[in-house]
């Protein structure tokens, strides 16, 4: 999907290595940390309400759902893959979990449907792309359409309502004082996302991957299982996120989640993963998680309507990638 | 003879036959010329729309802002007309205005780079948000249109309505564009190879941009005739329509990794959604059904171009250039 051949980059080896922390100071997380506490400051002094636990914990939701989506995402972008497909599979989940509710299914078996819908959703993706071969930016533009397509089937104009009490928790209930149960529970993706990319082999292979595809076929690394396996992820953490999202709203319409796979792709892409594949890191990620649902918390309370939030939602995602492309020169 | 049975347009064809004949078979009003015109009308849209979409792919790019461009233009067109803009002056300016819209497109592609689906996933949201700041969300209704505005899509001219006209003329010039103007073939060519296009003296970006500035401008027309013909105009028009027209062109056989497709297989794609989405009601399924169709349509659809495309030799590595 990209443009123009580029020339060949000469590679050069600088005469003297970088220290470490001159390293970090100038990476793109760094960067993230700055404009995130800038973001912070102007906030604090923008509204009198802003500096609130209680508020910010309410600003929590804003990212926690997207940011589950995005760890996994971050994942399959650095291995040269895309899932378009992540706000439908959400929408179709939460679409199980009303159907398992109205088929008199008990609560764990409700959360149960809608985190098996989401991997079976992405074990779908993962065999159309990992198994048959099929550029993942068009499966997923089709099964993006075919997922919601399935929701719209099965409730029309309806909507599900009435879920039972206790599955709010996982929306709206709190494990400790402001911490709320989503807030944990995306500290503990986050966590685990970041030892699976940085620490294990896995990780390792998904860099591989998506730098070299044929290095790594060649290497005797599992291409297409590993392929399926990041679909499977992005399926699994898409239906959790959309029990959290379900358990939140508490009803379910086919038109839920719309738009969420630009606000997560813009998370990834804000949080410095490469869109080319091979590049990037969970705690980007995560910093790209706190600046965007402190800017949306941010702009909720200046009454700034939400369409126009995602005008800057959209200058954002080009902003981030078109500075580093204009800065580095011709 | 085999290779017309083998090829992409002709299968295409035969399925469609096929379907409308089964339509038919159980509700004979279907295939009723004036039905059929009906159904070639109301798909117009999506055929000048897909036309555009297949130059943009060819190149190897994706445009998903193709029908926030339409909205765009379109409540542009009816603002235009409500301060008492001449027609002729309106369709001038949303056919500049769409091109302007392609062309940002197309340098952010061209001169700085980024890869053309973060491009116009970002432009996509950009340019709905902009008509909810030019409008405050408002909308425009129909009777804030004048008479001649909303007439012309719906003007019969030799029996068929303008915008059926406007899609003929459109399929005509492209048909020839595309196979007999150098500007056509560079398409063909950046998409195929795009190192032997350099080679050859054609500058990739700029094909690139050419490309997504005329999408914008097809866009820029479809956003008159869409607003003119639904008499209304709002933030939301057409909103996930660009999936339609993306479907539309995969299932006409354009490479989604690009250098490969024909005017026919995208006209006949649209065509063949267009008949689903207008035989839906005839024989009684819910039009909620449309959505899971084109996305089921997508997918074996590419799933049979790669099977067609994969080569007769014995592949060692899959996607090694990818």
């Amino acid at each position: 999907m990209t443009s123009t051949p580029a020339p060949e980059p000469t590679r050069q080896m600088p005469d003297r290595l970088q220290s470490r922390l001159i390293r970090a100071a100038r990476s793109w997380e760094a960067l993230l940390l700055v404009v995130f506490v800038l973001v912070f400051a102007a906030n604090a002094f923008a509204s009198p309400y802003f500096l609130n636990v209680w508020n910010l914990s309410d600003a929590t939701f804003n990212f926690t759902e997207k940011a589950m989506i995005a760890f996994a995402m971050a994942l399959l972008i650095i291995a040269g893959e895309i899932d378009l497909s992540v706000a439908s599979i959400v929408a179709l989940a939460s679409t199980a979990m009303g159907l398992a509710m109205t088929a008199g299914a008990d609560m764990p078996m409700i959360v149960a449907a809608g985190i098996a819908t989401g991997v079976v959703c992405g074990a779908v993706n993962g065999a159309l792309v990992a198994g048959m071969g099929l550029p993942s930016i068009v499966v997923t533009i089709g099964t993006m359409s075919l997922f919601r397509g399935l929701s719209y089937i099965i409730l029309g104009d309806q909507a599900f309502t009435g879920y039972p009490k206790s599955l709010a928790f996982f929306g709206q209930g709190y494990v400790y004082w402001v911490i709320s149960f989503e807030l944990a529970l995306f500290a503990v993706a986050a966590l685990a996302f970041y030892l699976l990319l940085h620490h294990t082999r896995f990780g390792r292979e998904v860099y591989v991957l998506g730098n070299n595809a044929t290095a790594a076929q060649f290497s005797g690394l599992r291409v297409g299982r590993l392929r399926f396996t990041l679909f499977l992820l992005t399926g699994l953490m898409s239906g959790i996120a959309g029990v959290c999202l379900t358990s939140r709203l508490g009803s379910t319409r086919p038109s839920i989640a719309s738009g969420m796979e630009l606000e997560v792709v813009t998370m990834v892409v804000l949080g410095g993963v490469s869109i080319l594949g091979g590049s990037g890191s969970i705690i980007g990620v995560v910093l790209a998680a706190f600046i965007m649902g402190c800017v949306t918390f941010g702009f909720g309370l200046l009454n700034v309507p939400g369409i126009v939030m995602s005008i800057f939602l959209g200058l954002l995602l080009i902003g981030t990638i078109a500075l580093p492309q204009l800065l580095k020169g011709k | 003879m085999t290779a017309l049975l083998k090829s992409r347009e002709a299968l295409l064809a035969l399925v469609i036959v096929v379907m409308t004949a089964g339509i038919a078979l159980r509700f004979p009003a279907f295939i009723a010329p004036a039905n059929l015109a009906n159904v070639f009308n109301d798909t117009a849209p999506l055929m000048i729309l897909a036309l555009g979409q297949m130059m943009v792919i060819l190149t190897k790019c994706i445009d998903l802002s193709v029908t926030a461009t339409l909205a765009l233009t379109g409540m542009a067109a009816a603002l235009l007309n409500g301060a008492g803009v001449p027609l002729p002056l309106i369709l001038l300016a949303v056919i500049a205005l769409g091109a302007a819209l392609g062309a940002i497109n197309g340098l952010l592609v061209w001169k700085v780079g980024i890869p053309s689906i973060v491009v116009t996933l970002g432009t996509m949201t950009i340019y709905r948000g902009v008509i909810f700041l030019m409008t405050d969300g408002k909308w425009v209704n129909a009777h804030e249109m004048t008479a001649g505005f909303k007439a012309l899509p719906r003007a019969v001219f030799l029996g068929l309505p303008v915008m059926s006209w406007i899609a003929i003329a459109l399929i005509a010039i492209f048909a020839v564009v595309m196979s007999r103007t150098a500007i056509g073939r560079a398409f063909y060519a950046v998409g195929g190879n795009p190192n032997a296009a350099v080679y050859i003296g054609i500058n990739v970006g700029r094909t690139q941009f050419i490309a997504f500035a005329l999408s914008g401008a097809l866009a820029g027309l479809t956003g008159y005739l869409w607003v003119a013909r639904y008499a209304v105009a709002y933030v939301d028009v057409a909103s996930g329509f660009e999936l339609n027209v993306v479907a539309a062109c995969v299932i006409g056989g354009i490479s989604i990794a690009g250098g490969i497709g024909s005017v026919t297989g995208v006209i006949l794609g649209a065509i063949f959604l267009g008949i689903i989405a207008n035989a839906l009601p005839v024989v009684g399924i819910s039009p909620f059904w449309q959505m899971a169709i084109s996305g089921s349509a997508i997918i074996l659809a590419v799933a049979f171009n790669a099977a067609q495309t994969r080569r007769p030799s014995r592949l060692i590595l899959k996607r090694a250039e990818a």
